[in-house]
């Protein structure tokens, strides 16, 4: 494994699950068991309805990319040796959208609506990062 | 609504010039541009008892800032909410004098944006090496290489994919932004540019060019706002607050449509109180971070149609001389951006609603009428907007 240079998350009891789920290959999103609704990024509350009865549910790990930008610059290390890379907002199939970045795949090649799916990548012992890549 | 329409005015301001000032504080820019704008109002001091001011630290807080002009205010706002939040700090000054809060409040802001080496839009979470991540959001954003930019840059592309914006359409903007420049002798970029100057330029985050980011500056003013009774007192005919508005977007829980912005939300209100339309609007002061802040912003205030945005920004419609001028005085994408920059949009407005350019070409013609909309942090994560409506009687 090489020397992770990027920042890392910070993990707390409100999103532990995510990441433990992160380290087992599972991409985890929360529903609410009042309105039914999805939601990302994870809290401690139905931001839709105020309820506190949310449950963690695993994701089909599918989507597609709802856009995206190639970027060419950017001063923090860890991605300034790493432009072009491309950031992207991926809707899930349950409906809600998440950062990440688009990987095993040329820049060039990203498109608005272009079907992807989660991989991961161990970043350390603790922590595995969710990317997307072109579904296969 | 109530009608608050004369309630409050801009009687005084001041542009501190300075685009790079390693020797001063921000603190002493504050001060020495209240001073500045108190003068420009023709009041003192001890006519001021309100303080607003927006900053992302403690250092000069309104607090800080209170004790550094030695000032006991009985009305202190330090509402922060990105580079709009000077748009916040007037419709708050217009709730605060209309409830007999205060008579005289002074809105002021500074940043060494420039001379402290902050790469305010390609830096990303790390610039001066990694911080802790907050646990969320920060922790389900930064760890992709998020900036300021590529968060403007990914509502440009869909944009463009949903209604066939081009990057020339969007180089309109700086063009047009650019031409008001070259009549401002104080602008930090004044050489004319066109469509293809912008467009072969560096790309920055696409579907953003170089010349479709705004500068980034040193800089910092003030802006004196006086109930009608102290209004009768000031040198300069009063620049009426006749309407504002407010509003936060952000990601909605991962659901919704981040390509409509806080602009949708808070001009309603601004119209409604202000008792006119969009054709009374004689030139509007855009926060212009990128290009398509501007472009997201004009669609959003009703100025045309969701889409229709490129189509409306070209064709020099955006000049003075054409149906909407904006950003007369070179905005941020050619003037200046020291950090947050709602502050200078009040102050280009009230010069042209003054006609303080009358018989030059940055006079924007029988300007009675002037809609500033303020936009603070990123269209791609969370944002708020600020509208205000201002006349001359
Ligand atoms: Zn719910």
């Amino acid at each position: 494994m090489t020397t992770w240079n990027k920042p890392l998350p910070t993990v707390s009891g409100e999103t532990r699950p995510f990441w433990d789920a992160c380290r087992r290959g599972q991409l985890l999103i929360q529903k609410c068991d009042r309105c039914g609704e999805f939601q990302f990024y994870p809290r401690g509350i139905c931001a839709n309805c105020w309820s506190e009865d949310i449950r963690w549910v695993t994701a089909s790990g599918k989507g597609t990319v709802w856009t995206y930008t190639v970027t060419y610059q950017n001063r923090t290390p860890g991605f300034a040796e790493d432009v072009p890379y491309v950031l992207a907002l991926v809707e899930l199939e349950e409906g809600v959208r998440m950062f990440t970045n688009i990987v095993e795949c040329p820049p060039r090649d990203v498109s608005i609506g272009m079907p992807v799916e989660v991989t991961f990548v161990q970043a350390n012992n603790q922590i595995s990062v969710p990317y997307f890549k072109p579904a296969g | 609504m109530p009608d608050l329409k004369r309630t409050a005015a801009i009687v005084g301001i001041h542009e501190h010039v300075t685009r790079y000032a390693p020797d001063k504080s921000e603190l002493q820019i504050q001060g020495e541009s209240v001073i500045k704008a108190l003068e420009d109002a023709g009041l003192a001091k001890q006519d001021v008892d309100g303080l607003l001011t927006a900053s992302s630290s403690s250092r000069n807080s309104g607090l800080a800032l209170a004790d550094y002009l030695n000032m006991y205010p009985s009305y202190v706002d330090n509402t922060t909410v990105g580079g709009g939040s000077f748009e916040f700090h007037l419709s708050h000054c217009l709730n605060a004098i209309a409830a007999g809060r205060m008579n005289c409040a002074v809105i002021t802001y500074s940043s060494l944006a420039r001379s402290g080496g902050v790469s305010v839009g390609t830096g990303g979470v790390g610039r001066f090496g990694h911080p802790r991540l907050e646990p969320s959001p920060d922790s389900f954003e930064e760890l992709y290489g998020l900036t300021t930019v590529g968060l403007y840059a990914m509502i440009a592309q869909r944009h463009m994919h949903l209604y066939g914006t081009t990057s020339e359409q969007l180089a309109e903007i700086a063009v047009a932004v650019r031409h008001h420049a070259s009549m401002n002798p104080e602008a930090l970029f004044r050489n004319p540019i066109t469509v293809e100057d912008v467009v072969n330029s560096r790309m920055i985050s696409a579907p953003l060019h170089l010349p479709d980011c705004c500068v980034i500056t040193d800089g910092g003013g003030a802006v004196v706002v006086a109930s009608a009774e102290v209004v009768r007192n000031c040198r300069h005919t009063p620049v009426w607050v006749l309407g504002a508005g407010e509003a936060v977007a952000h990601q909605g829980a991962g659901k919704r449509d981040l390509q409509y912005i806080a602009a949708r939300q808070s001009h309603g209100p601004a119209f409604e109180m202000a008792g006119v339309t969009h054709d009374d609007i004689d030139m509007a002061m855009i926060y212009d971070s990128f290009t398509i802040t501007v472009l997201e912003t004009l669609e959003d205030l009703g100025f045309c149609e969701k889409g229709e945005g490129g189509d409306f920004v070209s064709g020099g419609r955006l000049k003075v001389g054409g149906e909407l001028p904006i950003n007369t005085d070179g905005g941020g994408l050619s003037s200046n951006h020291p950090g947050m920059r709602g502050i200078f949009l009040l102050m280009e407005a009230t010069r042209q609603l003054r006609h303080e350019f009358e018989g030059t070409p940055r006079q924007v013609p029988n300007c009675n009428i002037a809609l500033c909309h303020g936009t603070g942090g990123a269209l791609g994560t969370r944002h708020s907007g600020g509208t205000a409506i201002l006349g001359r009687d």
